[in-house]
């Protein structure tokens, strides 16, 4: 089958973002952040949501876990496995972009 | 029990009835709504705004063709301004220069293109519109470029079945994110051209497999939804997640359904809007609470561990083939009719032979349908 892309894998210089058609956004309703994606809105735990929230194009993915690691006051290389795991299988469902 | 009752996610807007295409299995109903009858640009506003009020967060606009609807522009832009995620769905044929990239600049945040076919000659044949194949092509091309996400729609019944693998090609060329591979739904126009349609229980097995395979090669490539054919099912599908549950749909003069096919349940009385607000219609309508949640099954649905995974599957279908919209859904394999599901397969087969391609199509139009459905589809036998 001839694609134009390769499947993305994330490394620590990945560089994750939010393509155009998914989006995060506060539901005033529900009063809770919603990922909104063409046919499915999913509802990101405290956790997910860090670490959508930090794919902004810029910062890298060893960037994102040295910052959740601080945040959560936890080891750098516990946070790690997670978090690549996580991006893996978000940019598979093509909701990240690496 | 009683669940609390959740505001809807999801919402589907079938703006108009009217479409240049006259696929015989289109999920509008039979009796098709002219022009006249359309809400008009502000109704649709306004309905919106109350549907964001209520807590949906996803909107697809579909028909017919909703761009022939000439405000469709005003529309998107409506719902952008409220957060709404837009999607349009559409047969992408003759959308006038300049359209797509308004609609991308109103907010529409991606776009579903339907492909009848996977080869041209398919695609104009089902349509019964020559030339179709070539502006979806085109309509693709023109999404891309104005940076829209794209998903490729594909219908599948007996006469593009074995156009699958093309179909993955084609969604793979025009740079798509997502492919639905959608065995179609025998509602609608549908089961009037059902014998015409149905697909060969090889070919099911066959497709089923190459969309197997290629989901795990093209693994954060291309998403590939698959809606596998109900008759061929085991368990039903949860149809709308269930009835009423978290999604409903608005037909184009603003009545307010559950489902697409919920009219054919014949002493369900559906409200439109205007007459109430949106927010009355979802919790007080008695239609919307026939089926809702799990209190109105009968076995052996009631006492199923399933019971709110399929929520009893669909209820036209059931309507449609068990006479009887509270029935198990016959696609079940728990349900006492099941094996009719296998009947009609053969039946069908059995139809199909003795039919042309062309012949064995009732075309999608207004006016186009038998005045009367043959009563053995809508209310076969009582004898499995």
């Amino acid at each position: 089958m001839m694609a134009l892309h390769e499947r993305a894998m994330v490394t620590p210089q990945s560089r994750p973002s939010l393509p155009r058609h998914v989006r995060i956004q506060f539901d005033p309703v529900r009063q809770a952040f919603a990922v909104l994606s063409p046919e499915s809105v999913f509802w990101p735990n405290e956790i997910s949501l860090d670490i959508l929230r930090r794919c902004d194009g810029h910062s890298t993915v060893s960037r994102i876990i040295a910052d959740l690691a601080d945040e959560y006051e936890a080891e750098e290389e516990d946070v790690a496995a997670d978090v690549a795991a996580f991006l893996q299988e978000w940019s598979d469902r093509l909701l990240v972009k690496l | 029990m009683i669940e609390p009752l959740l505001p809807p996610i999801g919402m589907l807007a079938e703006l108009t009835h009217r479409c240049p295409l006259q696929c015989p299995y289109c999920s509008n109903p039979t009796e098709l709504l002219k022009a006249n009858r359309e809400l008009n640009t502000e109704t649709w506003l306004y309905l919106f705004r109350q549907a964001a009020d209520l807590g949906v967060l996803q909107i697809h606009l579909s028909g017919g063709e909703p761009t022939l609807r000439r405000d469709l522009e005003q529309l998107i832009a409506g719902l952008s301004a409220r957060g709404v995620y837009t999607n349009l769905i559409t047969a992408g044929v003759g959308i006038a220069e300049g359209r797509i990239e308004a609609f991308a600049e109103a907010g529409l945040d991606h776009l579903q293109l339907s492909f009848q076919g996977a080869r041209p000659a398919t695609t104009d044949r089902i349509g019964n519109s020559r030339g179709s194949h070539e502006k979806k092509l085109e309509t693709a091309r023109r999404a891309r470029a104005a940076g829209l996400p794209l998903t490729i729609n594909a219908p599948i019944h007996r006469h593009n079945i074995e156009e699958v693998p093309e179909f993955i090609e084609l969604a793979l060329l025009l740079d798509a994110e997502r492919l639905e591979i959608a065995n179609v739904q025998y509602g609608g126009w549908a089961l009037i051209n059902r014998d015409a349609l149905m697909p060969d229980r090889a070919a099911v097995e066959r497709q089923a497999a190459i969309v197997e395979g290629a989901r795990e090669q093209l693994r954060g490539i291309l998403n590939i939804d698959f809606v596998p054919p109900d008759y061929f099912a085991i368990y039903p599908k949860p149809c709308m997640g269930g009835w009423a549950r978290d999604a409903f749909m608005v037909t184009p003069d603003g009545t307010v359904l559950p489902c697409h096919a919920a009219q054919t349940i014949p002493w369900l009385e559906f409200e439109r809007f205007g007459d109430r607000t949106l927010a009355e219609i979802w919790t007080d309508s008695p239609a919307f609470n026939a089926y809702r949640g799990t209190d109105w099954m009968q076995e052996p649905c009631r006492s199923c561990d399933r019971r709110e995974i399929d929520w009893g599957g669909c209820r036209c279908q059931a309507m449609a083939i068990a006479d009887d919209a509270a029935a198990t859904d016959p696609a079940c394999v728990k349900s006492p009719i099941h094996a009719r599901m296998a009947r009609i397969i053969d039946d069908a087969r059995i139809a199909a032979e003795g039919m042309k391609d062309r012949e064995g199509f009732v075309y999608r139009r207004i006016g186009g349908a038998p005045t009367a459905v043959p009563p053995d589809r809508v209310k076969p036998a009582l004898t499995v």
